[in-house]
Protein backbone atom coordinates (compact mmCIF):
# COMPACT_ATOMS: atom_id res chain seq x y z
CA UNK A 1 0.00 0.00 0.00
CA UNK A 2 1.42 3.21 -1.15
CA UNK A 3 0.38 6.60 1.02
CA UNK A 4 1.12 10.01 -0.53
CA UNK A 5 3.19 12.48 1.83
CA UNK A 6 2.53 15.88 1.92
CA UNK A 7 5.35 16.61 -0.32
CA UNK A 8 3.86 13.72 -2.88
CA UNK A 9 1.00 15.49 -3.28
CA UNK A 10 2.28 18.88 -3.29
CA UNK A 11 4.34 17.86 -6.42
CA UNK A 12 1.24 16.05 -8.08
CA UNK A 13 -0.36 19.02 -7.95
CA UNK A 14 2.73 21.35 -9.53
CA UNK A 15 2.17 18.73 -12.05
CA UNK A 16 -1.01 19.48 -12.72
CA UNK A 17 -0.82 23.04 -12.34
CA UNK A 18 2.06 22.84 -15.15
CA UNK A 19 -0.26 20.76 -17.09
CA UNK A 20 -2.78 23.36 -17.08
CA UNK A 21 -0.38 26.07 -18.54
CA UNK A 22 1.02 23.58 -20.94
CA UNK A 23 -1.51 22.40 -22.72
CA UNK A 24 -3.23 26.13 -23.98
CA UNK A 25 0.87 26.64 -24.75
CA UNK A 26 0.28 23.79 -27.62
CA UNK A 27 -2.65 25.58 -28.97
CA UNK A 28 -1.44 29.26 -28.75
CA UNK A 29 2.06 27.73 -30.21
CA UNK A 30 -0.26 26.02 -33.31
CA UNK A 31 -2.29 29.76 -33.64
CA UNK A 32 1.04 31.46 -33.76
CA UNK A 33 2.63 28.56 -36.51
CA UNK A 34 -0.69 29.32 -38.42
CA UNK A 35 -0.21 33.58 -38.51
CA UNK A 36 3.03 33.35 -39.28
CA UNK A 37 2.40 30.93 -42.03
CA UNK A 38 -0.12 33.39 -43.31
CA UNK A 39 1.98 36.57 -43.01
CA UNK A 40 5.74 35.02 -43.82
CA UNK A 41 6.76 36.64 -39.91
CA UNK A 42 5.45 40.09 -40.93
CA UNK A 43 4.51 42.21 -38.33
CA UNK A 44 0.66 42.76 -37.88
CA UNK A 45 -1.24 45.99 -36.94
CA UNK A 46 -4.45 46.97 -35.83
CA UNK A 47 -7.51 48.45 -37.47
CA UNK A 48 -8.88 48.47 -40.84
CA UNK A 49 -10.56 44.52 -40.09
CA UNK A 50 -13.94 44.12 -38.37
CA UNK A 51 -14.83 40.21 -37.21
CA UNK A 52 -18.31 40.60 -35.90
CA UNK A 53 -18.94 37.08 -33.80
CA UNK A 54 -21.27 36.60 -30.86
CA UNK A 55 -20.06 37.16 -27.10
CA UNK A 56 -22.18 34.25 -25.99
CA UNK A 57 -22.53 30.86 -28.92
CA UNK A 58 -25.71 29.33 -27.62
CA UNK A 59 -24.32 26.44 -29.11
CA UNK A 60 -20.18 26.01 -30.02
CA UNK A 61 -21.52 23.81 -33.51
CA UNK A 62 -22.37 26.30 -35.38
CA UNK A 63 -21.18 29.59 -34.26
CA UNK A 64 -22.30 32.77 -36.73
CA UNK A 65 -19.20 35.14 -37.81
CA UNK A 66 -18.35 37.74 -40.08
CA UNK A 67 -15.06 39.12 -41.22
CA UNK A 68 -14.98 42.13 -43.28
CA UNK A 69 -11.40 44.44 -44.02
CA UNK A 70 -11.79 47.02 -47.45
CA UNK A 71 -9.24 46.56 -49.75
CA UNK A 72 -8.30 43.27 -48.60
CA UNK A 73 -6.95 40.28 -50.84
CA UNK A 74 -6.98 37.54 -48.44
CA UNK A 75 -8.54 36.94 -44.78
CA UNK A 76 -7.62 34.04 -42.65
CA UNK A 77 -9.93 33.21 -40.12
CA UNK A 78 -9.00 30.80 -37.04
CA UNK A 79 -9.73 29.63 -33.92
CA UNK A 80 -7.53 29.59 -31.31
CA UNK A 81 -9.01 27.09 -28.54
CA UNK A 82 -10.00 24.76 -30.91
CA UNK A 83 -8.14 21.02 -31.52
CA UNK A 84 -6.83 22.70 -34.96
CA UNK A 85 -6.74 26.56 -35.43
CA UNK A 86 -7.91 26.66 -38.95
CA UNK A 87 -11.28 27.61 -39.80
CA UNK A 88 -11.10 29.39 -43.07
CA UNK A 89 -9.07 31.70 -45.42
CA UNK A 90 -10.99 33.72 -47.56
CA UNK A 91 -9.04 34.92 -50.98
CA UNK A 92 -11.35 37.60 -53.14
CA UNK A 93 -10.85 37.60 -56.69
CA UNK A 94 -11.41 40.75 -59.14
CA UNK A 95 -15.13 40.56 -59.23
CA UNK A 96 -15.35 40.67 -55.24
CA UNK A 97 -17.98 43.03 -54.42
CA UNK A 98 -16.53 43.55 -50.94
CA UNK A 99 -13.78 42.12 -48.53
CA UNK A 100 -16.28 40.67 -46.83
CA UNK A 101 -17.47 37.25 -45.83
CA UNK A 102 -19.74 35.77 -43.37
CA UNK A 103 -19.40 32.12 -42.40
CA UNK A 104 -20.64 29.73 -39.54
CA UNK A 105 -18.39 27.98 -37.56
CA UNK A 106 -17.07 25.36 -34.74
CA UNK A 107 -15.79 26.23 -31.63
CA UNK A 108 -14.54 23.62 -29.28
CA UNK A 109 -14.79 26.08 -25.94
CA UNK A 110 -14.77 29.16 -24.43
CA UNK A 111 -11.83 30.40 -26.39
CA UNK A 112 -10.49 33.80 -29.05
CA UNK A 113 -11.46 34.29 -32.62
CA UNK A 114 -8.93 35.68 -34.97
CA UNK A 115 -9.16 37.31 -38.39
CA UNK A 116 -6.21 38.66 -40.18
CA UNK A 117 -6.39 40.12 -43.64
CA UNK A 118 -3.32 40.55 -45.73
CA UNK A 119 -4.34 44.10 -47.61
CA UNK A 120 -3.77 45.15 -51.08
CA UNK A 121 0.10 46.79 -50.09
CA UNK A 122 0.91 43.39 -48.38
CA UNK A 123 0.93 44.91 -44.70
CA UNK A 124 -1.52 42.55 -42.44
CA UNK A 125 -3.97 43.85 -40.06
CA UNK A 126 -6.07 41.32 -37.71
CA UNK A 127 -9.10 41.69 -34.78
CA UNK A 128 -9.67 38.96 -32.48
CA UNK A 129 -12.74 38.33 -29.75
CA UNK A 130 -13.49 36.14 -27.21
CA UNK A 131 -16.49 33.84 -27.97
CA UNK A 132 -18.08 32.28 -24.64
CA UNK A 133 -19.17 28.66 -25.53
CA UNK A 134 -21.69 27.63 -22.88
CA UNK A 135 -22.11 24.11 -21.98
CA UNK A 136 -25.90 22.92 -22.47
CA UNK A 137 -27.63 21.73 -19.30
CA UNK A 138 -29.45 19.20 -20.57
CA UNK A 139 -29.35 19.62 -24.16
CA UNK A 140 -31.70 16.84 -24.81
CA UNK B 1 -27.41 40.47 -35.94
CA UNK B 2 -28.52 44.03 -36.73
CA UNK B 3 -31.06 43.64 -34.03
CA UNK B 4 -30.96 44.71 -30.30
CA UNK B 5 -30.35 42.63 -27.47
CA UNK B 6 -33.81 40.94 -25.88
CA UNK B 7 -35.30 40.84 -23.17
CA UNK B 8 -33.83 38.60 -20.01
CA UNK B 9 -35.30 36.28 -17.13
CA UNK B 10 -37.05 39.92 -14.76
CA UNK B 11 -38.61 41.68 -17.95
CA UNK B 12 -40.22 38.56 -19.00
CA UNK B 13 -41.35 37.91 -15.10
CA UNK B 14 -43.04 41.35 -15.84
CA UNK B 15 -44.28 40.05 -18.81
CA UNK B 16 -45.68 37.08 -17.12
CA UNK B 17 -47.26 39.54 -14.66
CA UNK B 18 -48.64 42.22 -16.60
CA UNK B 19 -51.64 41.91 -18.53
CA UNK B 20 -51.78 39.14 -21.50
CA UNK B 21 -51.06 41.69 -24.62
CA UNK B 22 -50.36 44.89 -23.57
CA UNK B 23 -47.61 43.62 -21.00
CA UNK B 24 -46.50 41.09 -24.35
CA UNK B 25 -46.06 44.12 -26.96
CA UNK B 26 -44.24 46.22 -24.65
CA UNK B 27 -41.38 43.33 -23.38
CA UNK B 28 -40.69 41.74 -26.30
CA UNK B 29 -40.70 43.85 -29.64
CA UNK B 30 -38.39 41.84 -31.82
CA UNK B 31 -41.10 40.05 -33.88
CA UNK B 32 -40.63 37.06 -35.94
CA UNK B 33 -41.25 37.58 -39.47
CA UNK B 34 -40.28 34.95 -41.57
CA UNK B 35 -38.85 35.84 -45.56
CA UNK B 36 -40.37 39.25 -44.77
CA UNK B 37 -43.77 38.27 -45.64
CA UNK B 38 -44.85 35.54 -43.22
CA UNK B 39 -45.53 37.36 -39.59
CA UNK B 40 -45.40 34.53 -36.89
CA UNK B 41 -47.56 34.56 -33.47
CA UNK B 42 -44.36 33.91 -30.94
CA UNK B 43 -46.56 34.83 -27.79
CA UNK B 44 -50.53 34.77 -27.03
CA UNK B 45 -52.24 34.66 -24.05
CA UNK B 46 -52.62 31.35 -22.40
CA UNK B 47 -55.42 28.81 -23.31
CA UNK B 48 -57.61 27.94 -20.90
CA UNK B 49 -56.52 24.75 -19.90
CA UNK B 50 -53.07 26.17 -19.24
CA UNK B 51 -53.35 27.33 -15.83
CA UNK B 52 -49.96 28.13 -14.99
CA UNK B 53 -49.50 30.46 -17.67
CA UNK B 54 -51.00 34.20 -18.83
CA UNK B 55 -48.77 34.26 -21.61
CA UNK B 56 -47.68 31.49 -23.85
CA UNK B 57 -44.45 31.80 -25.46
CA UNK B 58 -42.75 30.13 -28.36
CA UNK B 59 -39.22 28.97 -27.67
CA UNK B 60 -37.74 30.96 -30.23
CA UNK B 61 -37.88 34.13 -27.91
CA UNK B 62 -35.72 32.09 -25.83
CA UNK B 63 -33.29 31.82 -27.96
CA UNK B 64 -30.23 34.42 -28.87
CA UNK B 65 -29.99 36.79 -31.52
CA UNK B 66 -27.86 34.66 -33.72
CA UNK B 67 -30.02 31.48 -33.55
CA UNK B 68 -33.47 33.45 -33.84
CA UNK B 69 -32.31 35.23 -36.88
CA UNK B 70 -31.28 31.58 -38.23
CA UNK B 71 -35.06 31.15 -38.49
CA UNK B 72 -36.18 34.36 -40.03
CA UNK B 73 -35.21 33.82 -43.48
CA UNK B 74 -35.52 30.01 -45.39
CA UNK B 75 -32.22 30.23 -46.95
CA UNK B 76 -30.56 30.50 -43.45
CA UNK B 77 -32.08 28.03 -42.09
CA UNK B 78 -30.37 24.60 -42.48
CA UNK B 79 -34.05 22.80 -41.59
CA UNK B 80 -35.37 23.65 -45.09
CA UNK B 81 -32.55 21.06 -46.88
CA UNK B 82 -35.11 18.18 -45.20
CA UNK B 83 -38.19 20.29 -46.32
CA UNK B 84 -36.72 20.17 -49.91
CA UNK B 85 -35.74 16.05 -49.68
CA UNK B 86 -39.24 15.95 -48.34
CA UNK B 87 -40.65 17.30 -52.11
CA UNK B 88 -38.62 15.03 -53.58
CA UNK B 89 -40.22 12.24 -51.70
CA UNK B 90 -43.71 13.33 -51.99
CA UNK B 91 -43.78 13.11 -55.51
CA UNK B 92 -42.13 9.82 -55.67
CA UNK B 93 -43.92 7.10 -56.44
CA UNK B 94 -43.76 4.46 -53.87
CA UNK B 95 -44.84 0.87 -53.55
CA UNK B 96 -46.64 -1.22 -54.74
CA UNK B 97 -49.98 0.71 -55.90
CA UNK B 98 -47.60 2.90 -58.46
CA UNK B 99 -48.91 6.08 -56.09
CA UNK B 100 -47.43 8.81 -54.68
CA UNK B 101 -48.13 11.36 -52.16
CA UNK B 102 -49.07 14.07 -54.70
CA UNK B 103 -51.33 11.10 -56.06
CA UNK B 104 -54.42 12.40 -54.10
CA UNK B 105 -52.88 15.74 -52.81
CA UNK B 106 -51.22 17.52 -55.42
CA UNK B 107 -48.98 19.63 -54.37
CA UNK B 108 -47.45 19.36 -50.16
CA UNK B 109 -49.01 23.08 -49.83
CA UNK B 110 -52.73 21.58 -50.76
CA UNK B 111 -52.09 20.30 -46.94
CA UNK B 112 -51.39 24.09 -45.65
CA UNK B 113 -53.58 24.26 -42.22
CA UNK B 114 -53.12 20.03 -41.74
CA UNK B 115 -50.43 20.83 -38.90
CA UNK B 116 -51.97 23.35 -36.89
CA UNK B 117 -54.66 20.90 -35.85
CA UNK B 118 -52.34 17.68 -35.16
CA UNK B 119 -52.53 15.34 -33.29
CA UNK B 120 -55.96 14.41 -34.19
CA UNK B 121 -58.76 11.91 -33.13
CA UNK B 122 -59.01 9.72 -35.95
CA UNK B 123 -62.29 7.77 -36.51
CA UNK B 124 -61.13 4.51 -38.54
CA UNK B 125 -58.38 4.26 -36.92
CA UNK B 126 -60.17 4.70 -33.32
CA UNK B 127 -57.12 6.55 -31.78
CA UNK B 128 -55.16 10.08 -31.42
CA UNK B 129 -53.16 10.49 -34.66
CA UNK B 130 -49.40 12.19 -34.95
CA UNK B 131 -49.14 14.13 -38.88
CA UNK B 132 -46.15 10.89 -38.89
CA UNK B 133 -48.91 7.92 -38.33
CA UNK B 134 -51.00 9.89 -40.68
CA UNK B 135 -48.12 9.98 -42.88
CA UNK B 136 -47.64 6.17 -42.48
CA UNK B 137 -51.53 4.85 -43.15
CA UNK B 138 -51.20 6.76 -46.85
CA UNK B 139 -47.64 5.07 -47.28
CA UNK B 140 -48.75 1.57 -46.20
CA UNK B 141 -52.54 1.73 -47.18
CA UNK B 142 -52.95 3.56 -50.15
CA UNK B 143 -49.47 3.49 -51.81
CA UNK B 144 -48.87 -0.32 -50.66
CA UNK B 145 -45.41 0.45 -49.14
CA UNK B 146 -43.47 -0.75 -46.13
CA UNK B 147 -44.54 1.61 -43.24
CA UNK B 148 -41.50 4.22 -42.68
CA UNK B 149 -39.29 4.21 -39.37
CA UNK B 150 -40.98 6.67 -37.20
CA UNK B 151 -38.24 8.82 -36.34
CA UNK B 152 -36.47 7.83 -39.61
CA UNK B 153 -35.01 11.02 -41.12
CA UNK B 154 -37.13 10.90 -44.19
CA UNK B 155 -40.49 10.91 -42.24
CA UNK B 156 -38.87 13.71 -40.11
CA UNK B 157 -38.41 15.56 -43.38
CA UNK B 158 -41.72 14.57 -44.41
CA UNK B 159 -43.49 16.21 -40.70
CA UNK B 160 -41.16 19.19 -41.94
CA UNK B 161 -43.21 19.63 -44.99
CA UNK B 162 -45.98 19.82 -43.52
CA UNK B 163 -45.09 22.30 -40.85
CA UNK B 164 -43.55 24.23 -43.56
CA UNK B 165 -46.58 24.71 -45.35
CA UNK B 166 -48.81 25.29 -42.38
CA UNK B 167 -46.42 28.16 -40.79
CA UNK B 168 -48.53 31.16 -39.81
CA UNK B 169 -51.19 29.15 -39.14
CA UNK B 170 -52.59 28.98 -35.59
CA UNK B 171 -51.74 25.99 -33.41
CA UNK B 172 -56.31 24.68 -32.77
CA UNK B 173 -55.81 21.42 -31.55
CA UNK B 174 -58.48 19.86 -30.26
CA UNK B 175 -58.93 18.26 -26.53
CA UNK B 176 -62.39 17.43 -26.33
CA UNK B 177 -64.68 14.42 -27.89
CA UNK B 178 -62.84 11.84 -28.09
CA UNK B 179 -59.42 12.78 -27.75
CA UNK B 180 -60.41 13.92 -24.37
CA UNK B 181 -59.24 10.58 -23.22
CA UNK B 182 -56.00 10.87 -24.54
CA UNK B 183 -55.43 14.38 -24.05
CA UNK B 184 -55.88 13.58 -20.11
CA UNK B 185 -53.01 10.64 -20.32
CA UNK B 186 -50.60 13.09 -22.18
CA UNK B 187 -52.01 15.48 -19.32
CA UNK B 188 -50.66 12.66 -16.35
CA UNK B 189 -47.85 12.70 -17.79
CA UNK B 190 -46.62 15.73 -18.11
CA UNK B 191 -47.07 16.12 -14.60
CA UNK B 192 -45.54 12.82 -13.79
CA UNK B 193 -41.60 12.87 -12.09
CA UNK B 194 -39.82 10.56 -14.41
CA UNK B 195 -36.19 9.28 -13.30
CA UNK B 196 -33.32 9.09 -10.59
CA UNK B 197 -33.89 12.93 -10.92
CA UNK B 198 -37.61 12.97 -10.15
CA UNK B 199 -38.57 15.79 -12.66
CA UNK B 200 -41.69 16.09 -14.68
CA UNK B 201 -41.79 18.25 -17.86
CA UNK B 202 -43.53 20.48 -15.65
CA UNK B 203 -40.79 21.26 -13.39
CA UNK B 204 -38.57 22.60 -15.83
CA UNK B 205 -40.90 24.50 -18.53
CA UNK B 206 -43.43 25.67 -15.87
CA UNK B 207 -41.99 26.13 -12.85
CA UNK B 208 -38.65 27.27 -14.19
CA UNK B 209 -38.93 28.38 -17.81
CA UNK B 210 -37.01 31.75 -18.61
CA UNK B 211 -34.28 30.58 -15.80
CA UNK B 212 -31.21 28.92 -16.36
CA UNK B 213 -30.06 25.30 -16.46
CA UNK B 214 -27.07 25.59 -16.02
CA UNK B 215 -26.01 27.57 -19.39
CA UNK B 216 -29.57 26.60 -21.18
CA UNK B 217 -32.56 29.27 -21.25
CA UNK B 218 -35.28 27.19 -20.30
CA UNK B 219 -38.38 27.57 -22.66
CA UNK B 220 -42.26 26.97 -21.69
CA UNK B 221 -41.35 23.80 -24.15
CA UNK B 222 -43.79 24.24 -26.40
CA UNK B 223 -43.63 22.70 -30.02
CA UNK B 224 -44.97 24.29 -32.37
CA UNK B 225 -41.55 24.66 -33.99
CA UNK B 226 -40.86 21.01 -34.61
CA UNK B 227 -39.61 19.27 -36.52
CA UNK B 228 -36.80 21.69 -35.19
CA UNK B 229 -33.14 22.38 -36.88
CA UNK B 230 -30.73 22.04 -33.56
CA UNK B 231 -27.26 23.53 -33.36
CA UNK B 232 -26.78 20.87 -31.32
CA UNK B 233 -26.86 17.85 -33.57
CA UNK B 234 -27.11 19.97 -37.00
CA UNK B 235 -30.15 17.76 -38.45
CA UNK B 236 -34.12 17.76 -37.99
CA UNK B 237 -35.49 16.73 -34.57
CA UNK B 238 -39.03 15.11 -34.19
CA UNK B 239 -40.92 16.07 -31.21
CA UNK B 240 -40.61 12.93 -30.03
CA UNK B 241 -37.12 12.07 -30.47
CA UNK B 242 -36.88 15.68 -28.00
CA UNK B 243 -39.31 14.03 -25.64
CA UNK B 244 -37.13 11.09 -25.90
CA UNK B 245 -34.23 13.24 -24.97
CA UNK B 246 -35.73 15.27 -22.14
CA UNK B 247 -36.95 12.07 -20.30
CA UNK B 248 -33.67 10.33 -20.89
CA UNK B 249 -31.79 13.44 -19.07
CA UNK B 250 -34.07 12.94 -15.85
CA UNK B 251 -32.26 9.62 -15.87
CA UNK B 252 -35.25 7.26 -16.45
CA UNK B 253 -35.94 4.74 -18.93
CA UNK B 254 -37.47 6.38 -21.70
CA UNK B 255 -40.52 5.69 -23.89
CA UNK B 256 -39.77 5.66 -27.80
CA UNK B 257 -40.70 7.29 -30.92
CA UNK B 258 -44.22 6.82 -31.89
CA UNK B 259 -45.41 5.06 -29.09
CA UNK B 260 -48.89 5.36 -27.60
CA UNK B 261 -47.34 7.29 -24.75
CA UNK B 262 -45.19 9.63 -26.97
CA UNK B 263 -48.26 10.32 -28.64
CA UNK B 264 -50.40 11.06 -25.96
CA UNK B 265 -47.69 13.39 -24.52
CA UNK B 266 -47.36 15.19 -27.98
CA UNK B 267 -51.42 15.93 -28.39
CA UNK B 268 -51.40 17.46 -24.37
CA UNK B 269 -47.99 19.42 -25.09
CA UNK B 270 -49.24 20.85 -28.58
CA UNK B 271 -52.52 21.85 -27.08
CA UNK B 272 -50.65 24.03 -24.85
CA UNK B 273 -49.35 26.02 -27.77
CA UNK B 274 -53.15 26.35 -29.16
CA UNK B 275 -52.95 30.17 -30.24
CA UNK B 276 -49.21 30.09 -31.13
CA UNK B 277 -48.40 29.92 -35.10
CA UNK B 278 -47.06 27.04 -36.48
CA UNK B 279 -43.64 27.99 -36.75
CA UNK B 280 -41.84 24.94 -37.78
CA UNK B 281 -39.73 23.57 -39.10
CA UNK B 282 -37.82 26.40 -36.70
CA UNK B 283 -34.25 26.03 -35.49
CA UNK B 284 -33.27 25.86 -31.86
CA UNK B 285 -29.99 25.15 -29.59
CA UNK C 1 -19.84 11.59 -53.20
CA UNK C 2 -20.89 12.07 -49.34
CA UNK C 3 -24.67 11.50 -49.73
CA UNK C 4 -27.39 13.41 -50.10
CA UNK C 5 -25.06 16.56 -51.27
CA UNK C 6 -26.93 19.09 -52.57
CA UNK C 7 -26.16 22.76 -53.30
CA UNK C 8 -28.56 25.93 -52.19
CA UNK C 9 -27.53 29.24 -53.91
CA UNK C 10 -29.17 32.92 -53.55
CA UNK C 11 -28.56 34.75 -56.45
CA UNK C 12 -30.50 38.00 -58.00
CA UNK C 13 -31.86 37.37 -61.20
CA UNK C 14 -30.72 40.93 -62.33
CA UNK C 15 -28.87 43.58 -61.70
CA UNK C 16 -27.41 47.04 -62.82
CA UNK C 17 -24.05 47.24 -64.74
CA UNK C 18 -21.50 47.36 -61.90
CA UNK C 19 -23.87 46.97 -59.11
CA UNK C 20 -22.43 45.09 -55.63
CA UNK C 21 -24.82 42.11 -55.09
CA UNK C 22 -25.37 40.24 -51.65
CA UNK C 23 -24.87 36.14 -52.40
CA UNK C 24 -25.75 33.37 -50.13
CA UNK C 25 -24.26 29.44 -50.52
CA UNK C 26 -25.65 26.48 -48.45
CA UNK C 27 -24.47 23.09 -48.88
CA UNK C 28 -26.18 20.03 -47.03
CA UNK C 29 -22.41 18.37 -45.60
CA UNK C 30 -21.94 16.45 -43.00
CA UNK C 31 -17.97 18.24 -43.05
CA UNK C 32 -16.97 15.25 -40.81
CA UNK C 33 -13.98 16.67 -38.54
CA UNK C 34 -12.00 14.05 -37.74
CA UNK C 35 -12.17 14.46 -34.64
CA UNK C 36 -15.16 12.51 -33.48
CA UNK C 37 -15.01 9.11 -32.27
CA UNK C 38 -17.82 6.30 -33.38
CA UNK C 39 -19.26 4.34 -30.75
CA UNK C 40 -16.45 1.64 -31.07
CA UNK C 41 -14.12 4.12 -29.85
CA UNK C 42 -12.46 4.61 -33.50
CA UNK C 43 -11.73 8.13 -34.80
CA UNK C 44 -14.13 9.10 -37.88
CA UNK C 45 -12.08 9.65 -40.66
CA UNK C 46 -12.22 13.67 -41.68
CA UNK C 47 -14.20 13.70 -44.23
CA UNK C 48 -15.26 17.73 -45.32
CA UNK C 49 -15.50 20.08 -48.53
CA UNK C 50 -12.58 21.92 -48.59
CA UNK C 51 -12.52 24.45 -50.91
CA UNK C 52 -15.32 26.52 -52.32
CA UNK C 53 -15.06 29.36 -55.34
CA UNK C 54 -17.73 31.43 -56.96
CA UNK C 55 -16.61 32.88 -60.18
CA UNK C 56 -18.51 35.35 -62.94
CA UNK C 57 -17.94 34.84 -66.37
CA UNK C 58 -14.64 32.84 -65.36
CA UNK C 59 -13.27 36.32 -63.24
CA UNK C 60 -13.25 35.20 -58.97
CA UNK C 61 -15.42 36.31 -56.74
CA UNK C 62 -14.46 34.61 -53.50
CA UNK C 63 -12.23 31.52 -52.99
CA UNK C 64 -12.44 29.85 -49.54
CA UNK C 65 -10.14 27.19 -48.26
CA UNK C 66 -12.45 25.43 -45.53
CA UNK C 67 -10.87 23.58 -42.42
CA UNK C 68 -12.92 21.54 -40.31
CA UNK C 69 -13.73 23.99 -38.31
CA UNK C 70 -16.57 25.40 -40.79
CA UNK C 71 -19.91 23.71 -39.53
CA UNK C 72 -22.00 20.77 -41.08
CA UNK C 73 -23.82 22.70 -44.05
CA UNK C 74 -21.42 25.32 -45.00
CA UNK C 75 -22.60 28.49 -45.27
CA UNK C 76 -21.49 31.68 -46.72
CA UNK C 77 -22.91 34.78 -47.63
CA UNK C 78 -20.33 37.04 -49.70
CA UNK C 79 -20.62 40.09 -51.97
CA UNK C 80 -20.49 40.11 -55.86
CA UNK C 81 -19.47 43.25 -58.05
CA UNK C 82 -21.46 42.47 -61.63
CA UNK C 83 -20.12 44.04 -64.41
CA UNK C 84 -22.60 42.67 -66.98
CA UNK C 85 -24.83 40.19 -68.16
CA UNK C 86 -23.38 36.67 -67.64
CA UNK C 87 -23.36 33.12 -65.20
CA UNK C 88 -22.45 33.43 -61.83
CA UNK C 89 -20.66 29.57 -61.08
CA UNK C 90 -20.52 28.16 -57.55
CA UNK C 91 -18.01 24.92 -57.11
CA UNK C 92 -17.59 23.18 -53.98
CA UNK C 93 -14.83 20.80 -53.64
CA UNK C 94 -14.79 17.27 -51.61
CA UNK C 95 -11.96 15.76 -50.05
CA UNK C 96 -13.04 12.36 -51.96
CA UNK C 97 -12.40 13.92 -55.19
CA UNK C 98 -15.75 15.05 -55.88
CA UNK C 99 -17.09 18.25 -57.04
CA UNK C 100 -20.27 19.94 -56.55
CA UNK C 101 -21.20 22.95 -58.62
CA UNK C 102 -24.20 25.29 -59.35
CA UNK C 103 -24.60 28.24 -61.84
CA UNK C 104 -26.68 31.19 -61.68
CA UNK C 105 -28.09 33.62 -64.80
CA UNK C 106 -27.74 37.22 -63.81
CA UNK C 107 -29.42 39.88 -66.38
CA UNK C 108 -27.79 43.70 -66.48
CA UNK C 109 -30.19 45.49 -67.90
Amino acid sequence: MTTLSRRDTMALGLGALAAAFVLPKVAVAATDDAIAAFTGGASVGQGGITLTAPEIAENGNTVPIEVSAPGAEAIMVLAAGNPNPDVATFNFGPLSGAQSASTRIRLAETQDVVAIARMGDGSFVEARQEVKVTIGGCGG
Amino acid sequence: MARGFRSGGAAALALVLAAPLAGADEVIDDELVINGEIPIVTQAPAPEHVEAFSVIRSGWTFRSPETQAMEMDDFDNPAILGVEAARDDFDASLGANGESCASCHESPEDLAGVRAVYPKWDDAAGEVQTIEMQVNECVTERMGAEAWPYDASRMVNMSALMSFVSRGEIVNVAIDGPAAETWQQGKDMYYTRYGQLELSCANCHEDNYDNMIRADHLSQGMVNGFPTYRLKNTKLNSVHNRFKGCIRDTMAQTFSPGSPEFVALELYVASRGNGLSVEGPAVRN
Amino acid sequence: MADNVKPRVRVPSSATAGEVVTIKTLISHQMESGQRKDDAGNVIPRSIINRFVAAYNGETVIDVTLEPAISTNPYFEFQAKIPESGTMTFTWYDDDGSVYEDSQEITVG
